[in-house]
């Protein structure tokens, strides 16, 4: 299953290595990991999430993925619970025979992930916490897609 | 009906628990949302606003036409923040 949702962090190096392609039949392999970054004295990030729904709703998206461009592998991690600053959320990587398809991949499957994927992050900062509000820029970045 | 009603992220935090059976006729997710609201003032606050809140029926996205025939569990969030 290339999909997993977990609350253990895990290793880019090892994932890319199970990423399949390298037989030959890639010639692009592109990931991308998502930081809790430290914003306005932001200490830690908490993710709650729809376990009946997520592993369904980050199949469909890689599903989508894997049709439009044709890749040749898709791997996505996405975690949950506190994560503290500098932790690593989650990760997704995709090969494809070519740079542009596995360019556009991950970006399409980062846009999806921001806004269909049932996640829902709560910022733990100095002030307290705080729901993190979707940016109306989420939904302008899947019509890109359609 | 019995559905399970399920929230998540302020609408978990306003409403006070995750999870809860309803017994229920509404015929969509409108008239459930309805039913909610005259139940207590903390349902009617959490649904004041439902620009901001999204639906599932059976883990599916759906809108608040949807109608909740054979439905058996119906989750309200806020716009998700994943990624």
């Amino acid at each position: 299953m290339a999909v997993l949702v977990q609350q253990a962090d895990f290793d880019l190096a090892q994932e890319l290595a199970q990423l399949g392609g390298a037989d030959g039949s890639a010639g692009a392999v592109i990931s991308f990991t998502g930081l809790v970054r430290g914003d306005s004295d932001l200490h830690a990030l908490e993710l709650e999430h729809y376990p009946a729904m997520t592993s369904a709703a980050l199949e469909q998206i890689e599903q989508a993925a894997r049709k439009r461009w044709g890749l040749i592998d898709v791997r996505i991690i996405h975690r949950f619970g506190k994560l503290e600053l500098g932790q690593q959320i989650m990760m997704v990587a995709v090969s494809a025979p070519h740079r542009r398809a596995a360019f556009e991949a991950a970006d399409y499957i980062m846009d999806y992930l921001k806004s269909r994927a049932p996640f829902w992050k709560k910022e733990h900062s100095t002030q307290g916490t705080a729901w993190v509000d979707a940016k109306p820029e989420d939904e302008d970045d899947l019509a890109r897609w359609t | 009906m019995n559905l399970n009603v399920v929230y998540f992220a302020w609408l978990r935090e306003r409403i006070g628990e995750p999870s809860e059976m309803v017994e229920t006729n509404a015929a969509t997710v409108a008239d459930l949302i309805k039913e909610l609201r005259t139940r207590e003032e903390r349902y009617d606050l959490a649904f004041s606003d439902l620009d901001a809140v999204r639906v599932a029926v059976d883990q599916t996205l759906t809108d608040f036409d949807a109608p909740l025939d054979n439905a058996r569990e119906v989750a309200f969030f806020p716009p998700m923040t994943g990624g």
